[in-house]
């Protein structure tokens, strides 16, 4: 298996060069640069400002100097923030991002988990409709709506939590309960969606059967045995999920007044911060091949079938 | 269902084959949360193109003693006004209109390249396959946004409805790598089957056994995505709209309707409510109605 995960990590660096040459095609294939949209600029001046970013070379060129700087850990300079590097803007948003997404994701998986097991084994009972009702609306619900809501019951009518901000005089967790609520929301409605229609297909597998028949009892049988089963369409669905709500959220950074990297993100793909974005979209490609690999290794572990003997 | 047997016996002439679609129809008319969004749907179609025509104000008409009033039977400003003065049914209607306008196109755009895409690389596998899907996986790993603003800045326009199209263009851009995975799973299952082999028997050359013989027959998951996606691209396009890369004044949406009310949350709430709930119905209509379709065309999950 660890020979296989290697392989596999081998794989993913063609995987990461195609991303960087189709990102690198994509940014210059746009008129304008980062210096263009700004104010007016002598021509003298932008033309030294490209050469000094090497924006003047050849693509292939521009690309070979980028991965021959991303091979010493050097993500380059950003072009909009002067004084920063594109590792120093990320190191400071991706640690919030980063909270917020694995939060939501625990989250996510504890509620919307329970929630699809009592579905289950109410399947087409009010509280099996009522579950599924939720999730629905859960999917439904922008993060555009609720953020905007809860800020306002919660954090200005109710005074119960601060309504945005976070690490402002210290590290508290109340700063974190309601963008990771807003985060989870969708990420609920899914995995408990997930998680009925894979325990209801477990329950009704030979294997189950089979336990029951030798006589455990019912809550071994479902912890030992119908879990694990169940549980593989929600690895599957983890990993990238994970990956995706890790590398930033524009919307709930902006609602709730956060530092992370998915406003960074947005900002600088308006703003043509080239390096910038290349950088948050390799860290967004790396940890979706990371989390993949760690999504099938989970699925090796867990499934019975796939275990090697 | 006893009566339409005993119908059956009584008059043995009536007797018609039922098709796989005729199947369908039937399942999914029994499914009563199916039906009823079936009725919502066909509802906000039918506001969305006739409501902006007859309602009594347009969406730009501007009221400057009317502003921010809350919804009241005066001039018959049911909703309300926003903070410009301008009647909130109207604009509702609209922006409903344009949402719903772009979740189908862009659907269609990503129908039209993820089938006619996954059908190729899944009926002619071996290194066609590879190649193609590698690129799939590629572009899966940019981020969804990133795309989105790089073919948005590509082509910019002043002209509104130019824009609008290029935000559908965009959006089924990135919607169709979904589409191409699933096509190309049901392809390679059908690609071995009898109807197939008679295909070639008798002639048919490759591309035409994709179109005219597989992709008939990967519809049913097809339709069922479709569905499901227009709710998702509705909501793509609120996330563009708050960005400010989407719909441009005059035209509005519901997404931009929403963030505009968001911001005006505390001073006029009927500004966020009334775009949010209509949302909401939208999206929940559409999910309801793509569930439904999903049980009444996989007899499996039964």
């Amino acid at each position: 298996m660890l020979v296989q995960a290697l392989r596999r990590l081998l794989v993913a660096i063609p995987t990461i060069l195609a991303i960087i040459v189709a990102c690198f095609l994509l940014m210059h294939a746009a008129p304008g640069g980062p210096f263009t949209s700004q104010r007016q600029v002598p021509e003298v001046i932008e033309k030294r400002l490209e050469q000094h970013y090497g924006l003047d070379l050849p693509i292939a060129e521009q690309i070979v100097r980028y991965v021959g700087g991303l091979a010493h850990g050097d993500l380059g300079p950003s072009m909009k923030y002067r004084d920063k590097t594109v590792l120093q803007i990320i190191e400071e948003g991706a640690p919030t991002s980063a909270i917020l997404g694995v939060g939501a994701m625990v989250l996510a998986l504890l509620v919307g988990g329970g929630l699809g097991i009592v579905a289950a084994f109410r399947q087409n009972r009010t509280l099996d409709y009522a579950v599924m009702a939720m999730a629905i609306i859960g999917v439904c619900l922008p993060a555009l709506v609720v953020g905007p809501l809860l800020q306002m019951l919660l954090g200005v009518e109710l005074h119960w939590l601060p309504s945005g901000g976070l690490f402002r005089d210290e590290f508290a967790l109340r700063y974190l309960v309601l963008p990771v609520l807003t985060l989870s929301l969708p990420l609920i409605a899914v995995v408990s969606r997930l998680m009925r229609a894979s325990m209801i297909e477990a329950l009704r597998s030979n294997a189950i059967r089979t336990a029951r028949a030798k006589g455990l009892p019912e809550w071994q049988v479902i912890i030992r045995h119908a879990l694990p089963i169940a549980l593989l369409p929600i690895v599957s669905y983890a990993g990238p999920a994970l990956a995706g709500v890790m590398s930033g959220s524009f919307v709930i950074e902006t609602v709730y007044q956060l530092p992370g990297i998915g406003k960074q993100f947005v900002l600088a793909a308006q703003q043509r911060d080239y390096t910038l974005v290349m950088g948050v979209v390799l860290i967004y490609s790396f940890l979706i091949i990371l989390f993949n690999l760690g999504s099938d290794i989970m699925y090796r572990v867990l499934d019975p079938r796939t275990r090697s003997t | 269902m006893s009566d339409l047997l005993y119908d059956d016996v009584e008059m043995p002439r009536k007797i018609r084959g039922r098709s796989l679609w005729d199947d369908a129809r039937r399942r999914l008319m029994r499914n009563p949360a199916a039906v009823v969004s079936l009725y919502v749907v066909a509802i906000l179609v039918l506001a969305a193109i006739f409501g902006p025509i007859l309602w009594i104000y347009k969406i730009d008409e501007i009221f400057r003693d009317r502003v921010a009033i809350a919804p009241t039977l005066d001039h018959m400003h049911l909703l309300g006004t926003d903070t410009e003065g301008r009647d909130i049914v109207a604009r509702m209607l609209f922006g409903l209109r344009i949402s719903l306008l772009v979740g189908v196109a862009a659907t269609i755009v990503a129908l039209s390249i993820g089938v006619a895409y996954g059908a190729i690389a899944g009926f002619f596998g071996g290194v066609v396959d590879e190649v193609m899907m590698r690129f799939v996986d590629v572009l899966y790993a940019i981020p969804f946004i990133f795309f989105v603003i790089v073919l948005m800045t590509l082509i910019d326009t002043p002209d509104p409805f130019f824009k609008l199209m290029l935000i559908f263009m965009a959006i089924g851009a990135v919607e169709w790598l979904t589409m191409a995975r699933i096509v190309r799973g049901q392809t390679i299952a059908l690609r071995h089957k009898e109807f197939v082999e008679a295909a070639r028997a008798s002639g048919a050359k490759p591309l035409e056994i994709v179109f005219r013989h597989i992709v008939p027959n990967v519809l049913g998951p097809v339709v069922v995505y479709a569905t499901l996606n227009i709710p998702v691209i509705i909501l793509s396009e609120s996330f563009l709209s708050f960005i400010g890369l989407g719909v441009q004044e005059p035209l509005t949406s519901l997404g931009r309707l929403i963030s505009d009310g968001s911001g005006q949350m505390i001073n006029a709430p009927w500004m966020l409510v009334t775009p949010a709930v209509t949302m909401l119905i939208t999206l929940l209509a559409f999910n309801f109605l793509g569930d439904g379709l999903r049980d009444a065309l996989d007899p499996k999950d039964r």
